[in-house]
């Protein structure tokens, strides 16, 4: 299978789209005669012209709005934010428009729109442009939030996102843009909503979606060394969320540890973690462990950085800790 | 009022200019479009004016709960602009959504049922008084964040220009969403982008107690400043139903002939509170009082039967009808069914 970069699986999937259905287009800021923040759309401003990339003044609500809009005419828009940081001053139509309409309007509105934004810390870019708000959109009902964490995921899962009728948040973290991975010539999709099981093992499971799975795999890379069995799971979809995958690897494994990369508070891992507390308890052999970046501000300076950002060590503390492994 | 359109063009050609001048009034003449049905416009004015009136009786009776707007006073404003549109363009509106969505043809039952929270609703009972759409009619919501619905205006306009189609996207709001940021987003992006877009502000004076001099710096006016966007503007009276219709038409026929984005600002007045909550403290009834002078409920049926167009007995006939269709709609809605608690979960996704 041929090698390629995260960022390159994603212009692939947007790319097909932009070929293959007139109805698909892009807006974002900067995406077109700059290519794009971090050079996901570079060329398709001279391939696919103005009216289908569209660069934007910095008004993220109001193309974010347009982007709802012409979904609900009839359109499927695939919008851009530079970072999920700036997904804030938008988050009224993401929530109280692109959610809810149609819930409110009885069905009779859809919204089947895309919107792709870099997501998380570890590129020393401060308190503002490092955070990981995938976890509140999370909680939203009406919108579907997906986070790859490779490149064979990202091709996947972008194409099954332009696909979906609803709106989707596709996170992309922002330290796997550069990821090399394999991806397949023959096409495939990735069904959202669907867990991925990344390594089988019997003796431990660890649990994370995202730029996460980067200290999930170096952990159980140890673990294993130190001849334990270990399961990996990677969650691909925030929403909606396959508890079910990942209650059957505990009945397997009996122990499991949850691994957030966005901070540990009211991280997804928080919400896993109640669930399996009221349904896999019998199965545990001990607590539930989860582990997350710290809960501050995301500091500018590399080593506070990435004392903060959750990495192997904190991943393999919670399994000696928990579990003695 | 000496004029009942302004421009904000520093210059504006006589073709562009609306015809009416003074207090005559040219457009009963023969020049009229022969779509202009005066009838329909009263008809449908006393429609909204009646239903609103029902409303705020089932919301006395605990019928219709939430939060309920009333249309009451600026009949003239929505009828007008509404019948400048054609079938296939679209209309957004905000909470106080009753009007338009009536002069856009919804059906009168439905509405009522989904004021009722019943499972005939034109949402299924889901959307409330704020939340009222009909896709097939064009009407997409029924927004209640309050400036909300300006960016969603200018997707749908974004996807007509798309589409290559000659449609336009009318879109409502009131004078207190110029206040929001994402209001002067979208006015610029409209611009930069030359959406087909007729950006509606409903100007009645007030958002819930907010006087406009208390919340706005640079006065009552808001359609002169719209030429820093490059928007062409219109001021109309909003209490005279022809001058919007007319106001419409021209901005309408602009949009069409491919120049972009249009404003027009009516100046108009609640007669009511904010909402069924409001105790109206912040504004003394003498205001209320002049302005209901104006009650265009009242002066267009007079007017026409001063100029001969109707006859008392017509408009006598008109009103009979639309109470009957105003009291079915209440008995319609009041022996609806509750939605099934399964809708709960209906809809949330495709
Ligand atoms: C973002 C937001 N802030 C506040 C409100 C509460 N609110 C509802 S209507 C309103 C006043 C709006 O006034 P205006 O735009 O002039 O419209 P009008 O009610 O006069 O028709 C306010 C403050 C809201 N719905 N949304
Ligand atoms: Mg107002």
């Amino acid at each position: 299978m041929p090698e390629i970069l995260f960022r390159e699986a994603l212009k692939r999937g947007l790319q097909e789209a932009l070929e293959n259905d007139p109805r698909v287009f892009m807006m974002g800021e900067d995406i077109g005669e700059y290519g794009g923040a971090y050079a996901v759309t570079d060329g398709f401003l001279e391939k696919f012209g103005p009216e289908r990339i569209k660069d934007t003044p910095i008004s993220e609500q109001a193309f974010v709005g347009a982007g709802i809009g012409a979904a609900a005419a009839g359109l499927r828009p695939i919008v851009e934010f530079m970072s999920i940081s700036f997904s804030l001053v938008a988050f009224d139509q993401i929530v109280n428009m692109a959610a809810n309409l149609r819930y409110m309007s009885g069905g009779q509105i859809n919204v089947p729109m895309v919107i792709r934004a870099p997501t998380g810390a570890g590129v020393q870019l401060g308190a503002t442009h490092s955070q990981s708000f995938e976890t509140w959109l999370a909680e939203v009902p009406g919108i579907k939030v997906v986070c790859p964490s490779n490149p064979y995921d990202a091709l996947g899962l972008i194409r099954s996102a332009i696909k979906d009728d609803n709106p989707v948040i596709v996170a992309e973290p922002a330290l796997l843009y550069g990821d090399k991975g394999n991806v397949p010539d023959e096409y495939y999709e990735i069904e959202l909503g669907k867990a991925d099981v990344s390594r089988s093992g019997t003796d431990i499971t660890l649990v994370s979606y995202g730029y996460g799975m980067r200290p999930v795999n170096s952990a159980a890379d140890s673990l294993e060394e130190r001849g334990h069995s270990v399961e990996t799971i990677d969650l691909r979809s925030l929403n909606p969320l396959d508890i079910e995958t990942v209650l059957t690897s505990i009945q397997k494994t009996n122990r499991v540890v949850l691994v957030d990369s966005a901070r540990r508070t009211g991280g997804v891992m928080a919400e896993v973690a109640a669930e399996l507390q009221q349904r896999a308890s019998e199965w545990l052999d001990g607590p539930i462990m989860r582990v997350g970046s710290i809960d501050v501000p995301w500091p500018y300076n590399r080593g506070l950085e990435r004392e903060v950002l959750t990495d192997a060590g904190d991943v393999l503390a919670a399994a000696a800790e928990g579990y003695g492994m | 009022m000496a004029s009942s359109t302004k421009s904000n063009a520093k210059s504006r050609s006589q073709s562009s200019k609306p015809s009416r001048n003074g207090d005559s009034a040219p457009l009963l003449n023969k020049d009229l479009p022969s779509t202009v049905d005066h009838l329909d416009l009263f008809k449908m004015m006393y429609l909204i004016r009646q239903f609103e009136i029902a409303c705020g009786e089932n919301y006395s009776k605990g019928l219709i709960r939430g939060f309920l707007h009333l249309y009451i006073g600026q009949e003239a404003t929505g009828v007008g602009a509404v019948s400048g549109l054609r079938e296939d363009d679209y209309i957004v509106s905000h909470y106080r959504d009753h009007g338009h969505a009536l002069a856009r043809g919804m059906d009168v039952n439905r509405v009522m049922a989904e004021l009722f929270g019943r499972a005939t609703g034109t949402s299924k009972g889901k959307g409330g008084s704020m939340h009222l759409f009909d896709v097939a009619k064009r009407f997409m919501g029924g927004h209640a964040i309050v400036a909300g619905q300006l960016p969603l205006a200018a997707g749908l306009a974004l996807a007509q220009q798309y589409q290559k189609t000659d449609a336009l996207t009318m879109c409502f709001f009131g004078d207190g969403s110029t206040n929001q940021g994402v209001y002067h987003e979208t006015l610029n992006l409209a611009a930069i982008w030359k959406l087909p877009l007729l950006f509606f502000l409903e100007n009645n004076m007030y958002g819930m107690g907010s006087s406009i001099e208390r919340v706005r710096a640079g006065g009552i006016d808001f359609y002169p400043g719209i030429a820093t966007y490059g928007i062409p503007a219109l001021e109309v009276d909003g209490m005279d139903v022809l001058a919007v219709k007319e106001a419409t038409d021209v901005a309408v026929g602009k949009i069409r002939n491919g120049e972009g984005p249009q404003f027009i600002e009516a100046k108009t007045f609640r007669f009511v509170g904010h909402s069924l909550a409001d105790g109206q403290k912040y504004r003394g009834q003498e205001e209320v009082k002049e302005w209901e002078g104006r009650d265009p409920v009242l002066t267009f049926p007079a007017k026409l039967i001063e100029m001969g167009v109707v006859t008392d007995k017509e408009i006598a006939r008109i009103k009979t009808e639309v109470d009957e269709t105003v009291a079915k709609s209440v008995d319609f809605a009041e022996q609806s069914p509750e939605p099934d608690l399964s809708q709960i979960y209906n809809d949330v996704m495709v």
